[in-house]
């Protein structure tokens, strides 16, 4: 099922991702609390993630890298804040230096993850709550590995018209 | 990639110009067409000098850009900024409508003890 909706709030800095999936609300939980499954979908193909340390449960740290088609790795951390087996998680979203650990403990994105039923499918909804424009930019510059090159048709229709 | 034509700097003073309300709707205006600083001030209900402040604003972060006409200051759309701001954002949309499409392979994948 693909994304439904995504919503960026300009005023407080959020992005929210909304998507229904085709799995009950405990299958979807185990994406995020098993860190073999999250491995597989949280980085992109050419950057597959490893995490070494995966404590899911409040006050948890854990700890990934992304390794790139050049061998190159980008490290990032997790702080679980919360967790509300299967409905609610929030966690701190940040990155890390060669060392594995945060270069700024304080820089971070907070990661809301709502799950609830929706008919006989799931709906979850990421919110990610950004500290700083400047945030914003290098969590997106992993996604830009994989290239982007569609969805520019927008702007240019609206400046056409 | 565009993305990377702007600072750090550059960035922050995007979303702090559009985290107001007004401003966006000065940005949408002048995207469908130029608009002078008076013609935006009638459709506020705020002073001149308080809309020119907001244009000013936005002129700073390159959303939009001013030209004098005459009497007038015209308000440009500053697109190749309001270009890159958007790119900004949907390459985060896209990092994760691709970690959907892996979600949706993984569960589809494993999916062998449930009924639906």
């Amino acid at each position: 099922m693909p994304v439904l909706d995504t919503r960026l709030d300009t005023d407080d800095l959020t992005l929210t991702v909304v998507t229904e999936i085709d799995a009950t609300p405990e299958r979807a939980w185990q994406l995020w609390a098993d860190h073999r499954q999250l491995e597989q979908w949280w980085g992109p193909p050419t950057w597959p993630a490893t995490f070494h340390r995966h404590e899911f449960e409040p006050g948890g740290e854990s700890r990934y890298f992304m390794t790139g088609p050049d061998g190159s790795k980008g490290h990032g951390w997790f702080t679980i804040v919360e967790t509300d087996a299967p409905n609610r998680l929030v966690f701190k979203d940040g990155f890390a230096g060669d060392d594995g650990e945060p270069t700024d403990p304080e820089d971070y994105g907070t990661v809301t993850v709502t799950i609830e039923p929706a008919g006989d499918r799931t709906r979850m909804s990421v919110q990610t709550r950004f500290r700083s424009a400047e945030q914003l930019t290098a969590m997106t510059e992993m996604g830009m590995a994989e290239g982007m090159t569609e969805a520019m048709g927008q702007i240019d229709s609206l400046v056409a018209a | 990639m565009v993305v990377h034509g702007l600072s750090e700097d550059d960035a922050d003073r995007i979303f702090h110009a559009l985290a107001d309300r007004t401003r966006r709707d000065i940005v949408t205006r002048v995207l469908h067409a130029e608009q002078s600083v008076s013609d935006l001030a009638e459709r506020y209900s705020m002073s001149f000098a308080a809309v020119q402040k907001h244009v000013a604003v936005l002129e700073r972060a390159g959303l939009v850009r001013k030209v004098r006409r005459g009497r007038e200051q015209i308000v440009h759309a500053g697109l190749d900024v309001i270009h890159q701001a958007k790119s900004l954002l949907e390459s985060y949309e896209h990092l994760w409508r691709h970690r959907v499409a892996r979600i949706d392979a993984l569960l589809a994948e494993t999916d062998t003890t449930q009924g639906d």
